[in-house]
């Protein structure tokens, strides 16, 4: 494979050349890290490389395949975004807090993910502990758009999309707490999904909202997702929210037909708020589906619109308990010469949070406060109760959901920065399905003036083989996601 | 009814947190657009809706009692910002 045939590679394709023995592993790290080195500056999507440890785990993955052993995912380069512990490799959640925090241990989701023999490069740049949709409260400067560097790459996970759009990595983790694995994965043209909450082990994940954060692969194809998917997933006794539940074999099931298969499309999914051009991209992916067998049901989600408010009580809160224990005292920042403990605790935690961070805190903690709990959180998670009802009420008519991922493409940067509103706008389609608990994920689906369009896909709680199987079948019969940054301004 | 500046300073000291006199209007401002924001769920009727606090309503499991693992103080207190002796240092609690 030739130098620049390896940054458009999927993992699949890149472990066919492993094995064959036309790439090594070694060769293929060497490549990205150049890749990264050349391409990085501009975009700013990777915070910390690991190279040496790179090196060194892609020759004993070369060791592996020699031997002939080892699984899909051996030799193959990842990149973790900067909110999963990685032990002896900084770990920053992209805040001054955590600015020198070292892990004394892995997630285990990265445990996992190395044991399948995937070569760590290093950390990607995401929103200051995941709160954003843009990658712009990150304490490391904003990631870019590689389509258009002007623009933002969605949030919190961008720069985990933006650098496996532009070809570091063919892999890439994120965390999606309301859908900051699918909105970037939207708005940089790739695959992302978000699992089932529960699916995947939360141990060693920097906690933002723990009854919805949830970490999830972001990759250039359904495929590849799968692959990643399989291993990331399953129980944990660290983590007594994941679930013991069986993990069917993602990728054996892809090839599956989708005839017959009942696509619900919720009315509420297609209001003012989307950007018509969006809805028309979607509307054609729609179709496509329909050509392959799939039958499109009109469904009605009619919480919709509840989800920003219900969301901006629940998050918040659980936030604002999970940040408690930034104290100066047991890691993170501390301030200069603190006089009491009191001090202590309110500098080091002023000095240590960005604006978005605190301004989520004091929401939070307003809403938990004596007096104030009953009116805001409780009804908060009455109203979630509503939108999972609503959920369940919509799966007795179909299979799957289809919609938009988001309501527009990638925005300018800056742009919504000065109105916290107009960005929690971002997830209008996406948080509701964390407050459910239930898998989605985004495709490319085609683009609107250059820039991609993501279609979501939202599955039954722990139905993820279906998100795949029908995001596979698509992807075999379109080309959006093969189109890259690079090719954009090609004919296709 | 707009929560005022001093509302939002109570706030932050149970959040542990300091907010600059320059600023302060400003992180009311924003503080009661959001307010404003989720204020709408309480126009939902939820009379007897149960909360939901897990996705599944699943109960957590809980782990056999049983020591599976040894904890690496020293690898623990490399993390920490002040620690002498094993402890972890803070100022003066009681003179």
């Amino acid at each position: 494979m030739a130098p620049s045939e390896l940054s458009a590679a999927t993992a699949v394709a890149l472990s066919a050349a492993l094995r064959a023995k036309t790439l090594s592993s070694y060769e293929l790290t060497q490549a990205c890290l150049a890749t990264i080195a050349k391409d990085n500056p501009a975009l700013n999507a990777v915070i910390t490389v690991s190279e040496e440890q790179a090196l060194a785990d892609a020759a004993r993955a070369d060791d592996i395949l020699a031997r002939g052993d080892g699984g899909p995912l051996t030799g193959i380069p990842l990149l973790h975004k900067d909110i999963f512990c990685t032990r002896g490799v900084t770990t920053t959640c992209a805040s001054r807090m955590l600015e020198n925090f070292v892990p004394p241990y892995d997630a285990t989701v990265v445990t996992r993910l190395r044991e399948a023999g995937t070569v760590m490069l290093g950390k990607t740049n995401m929103d200051e502990f995941a709160m954003g949709s843009s990658t712009e409260t990150s304490r490391f400067g904003v990631t870019r758009n590689p389509w258009d560097t002007t623009r933002v790459p969605g949030g919190s996970s961008g720069g985990a999309a933006a650098a496996v759009a532009a070809g570091f990595a063919p892999l890439g983790t994120g965390t999606d707490t309301g859908g900051s694995i699918r909105q970037p994965a939207s708005l940089c043209g790739i695959t992302g999904l978000k699992p089932t909450y529960g699916r995947v082990s939360r141990l060693g994940i920097v906690a933002f909202a723990s009854s919805l954060d949830q970490a999830g692969p972001m990759t250039r194809t359904a495929e590849d997702a799968a692959l990643m998917l399989q291993v990331m997933s399953g129980v944990d006794p660290m983590d007594s929210t994941s679930a013991d539940i069986e993990v069917p074999d993602f990728r054996g099931q892809l090839g599956d037909s989708i005839a017959g298969l009942r696509i619900g499309i919720p009315r509420q999914y297609f209001s003012a708020d989307l950007d018509p051009r969006v809805a028309q991209s979607v509307h054609a992916a729609l179709q496509e589906l329909q050509r392959e067998g799939a039958q499109l049901v009109d469904i009605e989600l009619p919480h919709t619109d509840r989800g920003i408010p219900t969301y901006y009580i629940i998050a918040p809160a659980e936030a604002s308990a999970n940040l408690s224990r930034y104290d100066g005292v047991r890691f993170g920042h501390r301030c200069d010469a603190p006089a009491d403990p009191q001090d202590l605790y309110e500098r080091s935690r002023t000095e240590g949070f960005g604006d978005e961070v605190k301004r989520r805190i004091l929401v939070g903690t307003y809403a938990l406060s004596a007096g104030f709990y009953d009116a805001y959180f409780k009804k908060a998670q009455q109203v979630r109760r509503l939108i999972s009802q609503d959920f369940s009420r919509a799966f007795q008519s179909c299979d799957v959901i289809a919609g938009p991922a988001a309501p527009g493409v990638a925005f300018g940067l800056g742009t919504k920065t000065s109105d916290p509103l107009a960005m929690y706008l971002e997830d209008i389609y996406t948080l509701s399905v964390n407050l459910a608990g239930l898998p989605g994920m985004s495709i490319p689906a085609g683009r609107v003036d250059g820039l991609p369009v993501g279609l979501q896909l939202i599955g039954r709680a722990f139905d993820e083989a279906t998100l795949l199987r029908v995001a596979h079948r698509f992807q075999m019969n379109t080309e959006h996601h093969l189109a890259t940054p690079s090719s954009a301004g090609e004919p296709t | 009814m707009a929560t005022t500046s001093a509302d939002v300073r109570a706030v932050a000291q149970l959040a542990q947190l300091r907010i600059e006199d320059d600023a302060i209007d400003d992180v009311t401002e924003r503080f009661n657009r959001i307010l404003d924001l989720v204020a709408e769920l309480q126009q939902i009727d939820t009379q007897g809706v149960e909360p939901m606090s897990n996705p599944h309503d699943m109960e957590q499991r809980l782990r056999p009692d049983a020591v599976t693992e040894q904890v690496d103080r020293t690898a623990l207190q490399d993390v920490a910002p002040a620690v002498e002796d094993g402890f972890f240092l803070v100022p003066r609690v009681i003179d």
